[in-house]
C-alpha cells in the first residue's frame, strides 16, 4: 500500500506570519524507520515547521504527504488520527487530570483507538517504557519537569504514531536526565519508530540521528549525516553568526 | 459502576424519594421553593454538563428556556402538552446547533458576549413578532397542570439530567470534553473533533434547558417575552453553578440550595436591589471559591484524609 513512499514526503513549503517567512521553501524526505535530526539556530523555523507537518496550521504553498497521501493543510485532528504524533517545545501536560488519564488522552481518538481496561493496560504499560514511576493516579501537577516530559512522550506514543515529532525534547535536562532521555528515544528507534526530531543537544543529534536537515532563517541550509552538516561552513557560520565565521 | 457508585446509589435514591413527597407535605410556600430549587437544579446542571468540562460561559440559557416556554404559549390547547414538550426540546436543540456551530470556534469572551446577545435577539424577535402580528405583548397558557404535576415533571428531568452526565462522563466524549478544557491545543492533536465535541453538549445542555422553560410555562398562566427570556436567568443559573462547583456533576445542586433560598429572603425584602447583589454575590464567589462548594468539599476531605 505504501508503496515505497517515504513516511514523510515535504516539498516547498513555506509559512509567512504577516510578512515574516518563517519557513522558506522547505524540502525533504523522511524514511520509514529513520530518526532525522532537524536544527538550526534559534528562531530558525524549526517548530513551525513541526507545527505545519502536525497540522498546527496550514503552509501558505508547497505539499507535505504521510507515505502519499497528502496533508498539507488538514486540521490537526485529522493529521493526528493518519499517525503523526507530536510533542511541545514547551512541555504542555493536563493538569486537571491524572497521570494515567494524560497518557491515556493519546489513546482514544487518534490513530490506534483503545478504551477501558485496554486502554488503561497500554497507559501503564507506557508510564513503565518512559520510566515514570509515580503512581498513575497521582495528580500530574506534581510531576517533576522531566517526568512531565516522559508522560507527554508516552502521550505521543500511546496512539502507535506512524511518525513522531518531537520538538526539543531533551531541553531543559540535567546531565543525568540526559542521559536516560537520549537511552529513551534510542530505545525507540529500535522499535523502528520513524522520528524527527528538533534538537539543539549537539551529541544527541549526532548518537541518535541518521541524518540530519539544518535550517536558518527558514530556509534549509544543509542536509546529510550529522559529521557532515556539522562540519559545513555554511552551517557553523549560521550557527556562530557572520562575525565569527 | 465502581464501588463508590454502587454505595452512593442507595442515598440518593432515598434523597430523590424524600424529594418527591414534596408536594403530599405541602402545596403553599414550600412547594413553590421546591419548584424554584428544582427548576434551579436541573437549569444549572445542565449548564453545567457543556460549560463545566469546556469553562465556555455560555449566557445563551434563557434563550433555550424562552423557546421551550414560548412553544407551549404558542401551541398549548392545539397539542397535547407532553408533546409540546418534545417540539420544545427538538427547537432548543436545533437552536443550539446552530449557534454551537456558528460560535463554539471563537474564543471565550466572544462566545460569552455571543451567548448574551442571542438571548436579547431571542425576545426582540418574539416581541416584534408578537406585537405585529397579534395584538397582545404575551401569550396565555391555560392548562389544567397543577404545581405537583410541573414538581414532579422537573424532579424526573432532573433523574434524566443526572443519568445522561454520568453517562457522559463514564464515556469518551466526556474524556473528550475533560481534555479540551484543558488544553484544546492538546486535544486536537490527540485527534479530538473537538467543534463537533463541542456542539454535542451544547445542543444537549440547550435541549434540557428549552425542556425546563416548557414544562415552567403552565406556572405562569400569561407569558410575556420579558419574563420568557431574562437575562437575570441566565445570569443566575451561571452563579449557582459556580457556586456549587461546576466540575462536578453534583456540584452546581450544592449551589442552587442555598442561592435559591436567600434569593428568595432578597427579592422579599430588598425587590430593587435584587440585581445588585446577585452581581455582588457573583464576584465574590468567583474571588473567593473558584472551584464552588464542591471544592471546598473535595479539598476539606483531601485535608482530612492526609492528616489520617
Ligand atoms: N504563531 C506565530 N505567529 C507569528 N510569528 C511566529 C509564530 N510562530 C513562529 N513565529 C516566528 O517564526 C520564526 C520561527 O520561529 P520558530 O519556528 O519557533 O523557530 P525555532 O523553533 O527554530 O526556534 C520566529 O521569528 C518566530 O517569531
Ligand atoms: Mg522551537
Amino acid at each position: 500500500m505504501t508503496g515505497g513512499a517515504p513516511a514523510l514526503a515535504v516539498r516547498d513549503v513555506t509559512k509567512a506570519f504577516s510578512g515574516l517567512v518563517a519557513v522558506d521553501a522547505m524540502t525533504f524526505d523522511l524514511a520509514e524507520n529513520e530518526v532525522m535530526g532537524l536544527i538550526g539556530p534559534n528562531g530558525s523555523g524549526k517548530t513551525t515547521m513541526i507545527n505545519l507537518i502536525s497540522g498546527a496550521f496550514g503552509p501558505n504553498s508547497g505539499s507535505i504527504q504521510l507515505y502519499g497521501d497528502d496533508i498539507a493543510g488538514a486540521s490537526a485532528t485529522a493529521i493526528a488520527r493518519k499517525g503523526i504524533a507530536r510533542t511541545f517545545q514547551i512541555v504542555r501536560i493536563l493538569p486537571s487530570l491524572t497521570v494515567l488519564e494524560n497518557v491515556a488522552a493519546g489513546g482514544v481518538f487518534g490513530h490506534r483507538r483503545r478504551w477501558g481496561r485496554e486502554l488503561e493496560e497500554e497507559a501503564r504499560h507506557l508510564l513503565d517504557k518512559v520510566g515514570l514511576e509515580v503512581s498513575g493516579g497521582a495528580p500530574v501537577s506534581a510531576l517533576t519537569y522531566i517526568d512531565q516530559k516522559r508522560v507527554e512522550l508516552a502521550r505521543a506514543l500511546i496512539g502507535d504514531p506512524r511518525v513522531l515529532l518531537l520538538d526539543e525534547w531533551l531541553a531543559g535536562l540535567n546531565p543525568t536526565e540526559l542521559k536516560t532521555g537520549i537511552a529513551l528515544i534510542e530505545a525507540l528507534r529500535g522499535e523502528g519508530r520513524t522520528i524527527l526530531i528538533v534538537e539543539h543537544v549537539m551529541h544527541a543529534i549526532r548518537s541518535l540521528c541518521d541524518r540530519c536537515v539544518v535550517m536558518n532563517s527558514g530556509a534549509k541550509i544543509a542536509e546529510g549525516t550529522p559529521a557532515e552538516v556539522l562540519a559545513d561552513k555554511e552551517v557553523i557560520r549560521a550557527y556562530l553568526g557572520d562575525d565569527d565565521a | 459502576m465502581t464501588e463508590r457508585e454502587r454505595r452512593i446509589l442507595p442515598i440518593c435514591l432515598a434523597a430523590f424519594i424524600a424529594a418527591a413527597l414534596l408536594p403530599l407535605a405541602d402545596d403553599g410556600y414550600w412547594l413553590a421553593l421546591g419548584i424554584s430549587v428544582v427548576m434551579y437544579t436541573t437549569l444549572a446542571t445542565s449548564w453545567a454538563l457543556f460549560s463545566g468540562p469546556t469553562h465556555y460561559i455560555s449566557l445563551a440559557t434563557a434563550a433555550f428556556f424562552g423557546v421551550g416556554m414560548y412553544t407551549v404559549g404558542a401551541w398549548v390547547g392545539l397539542l397535547p402538552f407532553p408533546v409540546l414538550v418534545l417540539i420544545a426540546g427538538l427547537l432548543g436543540a436545533a437552536l443550539a446547533a446552530v449557534v454551537g456551530l456558528a460560535t463554539l470556534r471563537l474564543s471565550g469572551v466572544y462566545f460569552v458576549i455571543f451567548t448574551l446577545g442571542l438571548a436579547e435577539l431571542a425576545r426582540q424577535v418574539v416581541s416584534w413578532v408578537q406585537t405585529t402580528m397579534g395584538t397582545s405583548s404575551g401569550l396565555y397558557v391555560l392548562t389544567d397542570i397543577t404545581e405537583p404535576i410541573i414538581y414532579w415533571s422537573l424532579l424526573a428531568l432532573a433523574a434524566v439530567i443526572y443519568l445522561i452526565g454520568w453517562r457522559i462522563g463514564r464515556s469518551r466524549l466526556g474524556f473528550a470534553l475533560r481534555i479540551i478544557g484543558n488544553d484544546e491545543v492538546v486535544a486536537v492533536h490527540c485527534g479530538i473533533g473537538t467543534a463537533r465535541a463541542k456542539v454535542i453538549l451544547f445542543v444537549v445542555s440547550g435541549c434540557l434547558a428549552a425542556v425546563i422553560g416548557a414544562i415552567m410555562a403552565p406556572r405562569f398562566a400569561y407569558v410575556t417575552p420579558t419574563q420568557a427570556f431574562s437575562p437575570m436567568l441566565s445570569f443566575q443559573v451561571v452563579i449557582m453553578a459556580l457556586l456549587g462547583g461546576a466540575h462536578r456533576l453534583w456540584g452546581p445542586l450544592l449551589g442552587v440550595i442555598p442561592f435559591t433560598i436567600v434569593l428568595d429572603l432578597i427579592a422579599a425584602n430588598f425587590p430593587n436591589q435584587t440585581a445588585l447583589l446577585l452581581g455582588g454575590a457573583f464576584l465574590l464567589i468567583v474571588y473567593f471559591i473558584p472551584n464552588g462548594v464542591a471544592g471546598l468539599i473535595e479539598n476539606g476531605l483531601r485535608r482530612g484524609r492526609s492528616r489520617a
